[in-house]
């Protein structure tokens, strides 16, 4: 039998070589002269850009990961100076800074310049402002695939024809004509085959957190658990082995009734449930673990893993097809989801995970997330009758992580779902 | 002063005050009128930037522009659904909904403008279930065979659900008159833009946002009407030149300012010539055709004739050129950036646009405001300094 260190080691090894590899692919574009695409996160066409045999690179990776480095204070500081208001979002102003400082990226080699913006719009305005700021540093061409939002809760045929034509029309002719490969119907349907089969070991592991204990923490695990499917290797075969040896870990942590690995090893009593609603803090990340983790609050179920796609209310990539998939898939991302839909979803995960409370971290970056969180947190104290906390942070900017603040609150939530428990059984 | 130059300034004076009345009718009284007088009336709210207004006229509907509360109403409500860092406009937005103020609107319409808006949409269809809620998806993509014809899709389905509100159908020919009312209110407005452009001192700065939004509050032809009667008698009013510098003012597109920012501005020595408040009410340019297919000539504007804005992807890559030509056109010695703190499309726009002035050798300066600003000391001072500077030093 495997002990749990060992095996965390395995499937988080797994992932450090592969994004490893894919820095050192990047750093070498000058002599295999592949192209890079510069593209976001929710929505991504990371199998399109592969197949063209392009490199992605997401800047909002780029600013979480100076954000863990301890560098986006001062790439913000950066931006800033340089008449970036304080006030928006500061993914950007980490990526702008980062670049001003040269575009290092986290293996400490400068990132390659973009052939290609591939401007995929999908569940946040920022988006287009990020990149009408990063064409002009970069003299390259732009790709707009406007992505409609689901105001009305629902994907319709016009959606889905308007965002599969971009694909057809605007976005595949760009690659052909950067990349200098034609596209292949048949080796993309080989591609998706692949991303269905992580896909479905994804869904797996989220799944997992169903049982008491749960074997992982849905967000602050989870965001490793995603990285992978969200970024850059879905419909690769590296994605579909990391997950196969992510899923058997965790199986193995079901069996032996473990809990999840915290920044100070194994999980001991799970105390508390909870779902949270919003992305994590970066700057203070294991701090911020560890403030849960102490107090045994595990997350079971977090709306964040689910902005590159939301495979556990059963979306899959149709391999059979390719573009109308891409388009589902583009539109079903979960900050481009309505309210009433994000409502539901963070409901039903509540009770599907059996979860004692939820939470809401409301970063000051992100108005796709924040605006008008307060409302999900009052229908859901309604509809579920468990309590809700309401917690602030940034993503990447450690001027709006006070530690002590959230300490506090996190105490005083934890006090009341004891009090209500008590309430329960008295 | 003349017996008819008293009349003339009486008249403005009553034109103005009417438009100021409808800019306090927090409540929606004239909505609520117009309703009364016929049968089945319903008034559609839409929020800013630019929603199509002619689809809601055609269905027989009022159109009603929902600009927030800006310092007239206190937030009580709207403040327990939004973080301190979110803008001022959906608090009061919030705060006049729940609070019943907004109950003369039959619907509401939010454009696919930043995410508070968009979030805004979802909140209403929660917070108010029995209304007609529709979050309106403007292409980003410009292309007619793409973009537009995606865009035709949501004005049809635009026209089909309101339509089914007043129980009248948008005919073709029907959506032809209502292109045709908004292109007369179009040519009015332009009277009234040139006139601020050629001789800012005859429209001061207050009148003109007051009548513009007075187009989101009246039938359109009314409010025709009425700007083309207020231009008219603004020409033979004899009001006074004064020495003030010729501004062009950006990032006021969405959240408005309070008027007493506006007053300051002007008693700061500075023309507003060329400016984005209440954008949508002049969104698109140009007169639409109104006799080939209706629903392609509102998208042709829409895609291709229309302003450029924050929330608008600039495609050709023109942003740049666009506005110092714009700032040049308009004659203004320099610009001042006003946006509302916490706007995102707004502040994130505005180093882009600063930029190319600075290229170009044009002035700028900068501030945040927020529609419930009540103190202007500071923005006196900073418009004052920067007419006084450009007076002393530009070509003012
Ligand atoms: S606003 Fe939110 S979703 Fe958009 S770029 Fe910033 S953090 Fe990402
Ligand atoms: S002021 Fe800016 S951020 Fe606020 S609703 Fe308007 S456009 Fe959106």
């Amino acid at each position: 039998m495997k002990g749990a260190t060992a095996e965390k080691d395995a499937s988080m090894q797994k992932q450090k070589e592969m994004i490893a590899n894919h820095f050192s692919e990047l750093a070498r574009v000058k002599e295999t002269r592949k192209k890079v695409v510069y593209t976001f996160v929710p929505g991504n066409l990371t199998e399109l850009i592969n197949h063209f045999g392009m490199l992605p690179v997401l800047p909002e990776i780029n600013a979480l990961q100076s954000g863990m480095r301890g560098k986006s204070a001062e790439y913000i500081s950066i931006a800033e100076k340089a008449g970036h208001s304080e006030d928006v979002c500061t993914y950007v102003k980490a990526d702008i800074g980062m670049l001003r400082a040269g575009n290092i990226g986290p293996t400490g080699e400068p990132l390659p310049k973009p052939d290609l913006l591939l401007l995929s719009y999908t569940g946040c305005f920022t988006f287009l402002k990020w990149f009408e700021l990063l064409r002009e540093e970069y003299d390259c061409p732009v790709v707009m695939l406007h992505v409609p939002y689901q105001g009305d809760g629902e994907i319709t045929q016009e959606m889905r024809e308007y965002v599969s034509n971009q694909i057809r029309d605007v976005v595949i002719p760009e690659f052909e004509r950067v990349s200098g490969v034609r596209y292949d119907h048949d080796r993309m349907k080989e591609q998706l085959k692949l991303s269905v089969r992580a896909e479905d070991d994804l869904v797996w592991v989220l799944n997992s957190a169903r049982a008491r204990p749960s074997p992982i923490d849905a967000w602050f695990g989870g965001v490793y658990y995603i990285g992978p499917m969200f970024t850059s290797f879905r419909g690769t075969q590296d994605a579909v082995d990391y997950y196969t040896m992510l899923r058997e870990e965790v199986q193995d942590r079901l069996d032996q009734k473990l809990g999840p690995v915290t920044p100070d090893g194994p999980m001991r009593e799970e105390k508390y449930r909870l779902v949270i609603e919003g992305p994590p803090n970066w700057t203070s990340f294991r701090e911020f673990w560890r403030m849960f983790a102490d107090e045994g609050a595990v997350i079971v179920a977090s709306s964040y893993t689910k902005v590159g796609g939301l495979y556990d209310r059963g979306f899959r990539h149709n391999p059979d097809d390719p573009l109308g998939t891409m388009a589902d898939y583009c539109m079903g991302c979960y900050t481009n989801l309505n309210f009433p839909q994000r409502t539901a979803l963070l409901e039903g995960y509540i009770n599907d995970f059996s979860a004692d409370g939820f939470l809401i971290n409301s970063v000051k970056s992100c108005n796709s997330f924040s605006a008008g969180q307060l409302l999900i947190l009052r229908e859901l104290e309604k509809r579920t009758g468990r309590p809700g906390g309401f917690i602030e942070s940034d993503l990447v900017d450690p001027r709006y992580f006070s530690a002590a603040n959230i300490k506090n609150r996190l105490e005083s939530y934890f006090q009341m779902i004891e009090a209500r428990r008590k309430g329960a059984t008295s | 002063m003349s017996t008819a130059l008293a009349e003339t300034s009486e008249k403005l004076l009553a034109l103005s005050r009417r438009a100021e009345s409808l800019y306090d009718d927090l409540d929606l009284r004239a909505v609520t009128e117009w309703k009364s007088r016929g049968k089945n009336r319903r008034a559609i709210g839409f929020l800013p930037i630019y929603v199509p207004r002619e689809i809601i006229h055609a269905a027989g509907a009022l159109p009603v522009g929902l600009m927030g509360g800006a310092d007239r109403v206190e937030i009580v409500r709207g403040d327990s659904y939004f973080q301190s860092y979110i803008c001022h406009l959906p608090r009061s937005v919030i705060e006049l909904a729940v609070g019943g103020r907004m109950d003369a609107c039959d619907g509401f319409l939010f454009p696919s403008i930043c995410d508070v808006i968009r979030n805004l949409s979802g909140m209403f269809k929660m917070l108010l279930p029995g209304k007609y809620v529709h979050y309106v998806d403007l292409p980003q993509n410009f292309d007619t065979a793409l973009g537009g014809r995606f865009y035709i899709s949501e004005l049809k389905l635009m026209a089909r659900d309101i339509g089914n509100l007043t129980g009248v159908e948008v005919t073709d020919d029907r959506l032809r008159a209502s292109l045709a009312a908004y292109n007369e209110n179009r040519v009015a407005l332009r009277r009234l833009l040139h006139a601020r452009r050629d001789r800012p001192w005859e429209v001061p700065t207050l009148d003109y946002y007051l009548l513009l939004r007075a187009g989101y509050m009246l039938p359109v032809e009314e409010h025709t009407a009425m700007v083309n009667e207020y231009v008219e008698l603004a020409a033979q009013a004899g009001r006074p030149r004064m020495d003030n510098i010729r501004v062009a003012v950006r990032g006021a597109f969405c959240e408005q300012p309070p008027l007493g920012l506006l007053r300051t501005l002007e008693r700061a020595g500075c023309y507003v010539v060329d400016d984005d408040f209440v954008l949508g009410s002049r969104f698109i340019e140009q007169d639409l055709d109104v006799h080939g297919d209706p629903w392609d000539a509102l998208a042709q504007g829409f895609m291709h004739h229309s302003l450029p804005a924050a929330s608008k992807y600039d495609q050709r890559r023109t942003k740049h050129a666009d506005f110092v030509k714009r700032v040049r056109d308009y004659r203004a010695d320099g610009v001042i950036f006003m946006a509302p703190s916490f706007c995102d499309p707004a502040l994130l726009e505005q180093p882009m646009l600063q930029k190319a002035l600075e290229d170009a050798d044009i002035p700028f300066t900068a501030f945040k405001y927020s529609e419930d600003t009540g103190q202007f000391q500071v923005i006196r001072e900073q418009a004052g300094t920067f007419a006084d500077a450009l007076k002393l030093w530009g070509n003012a």
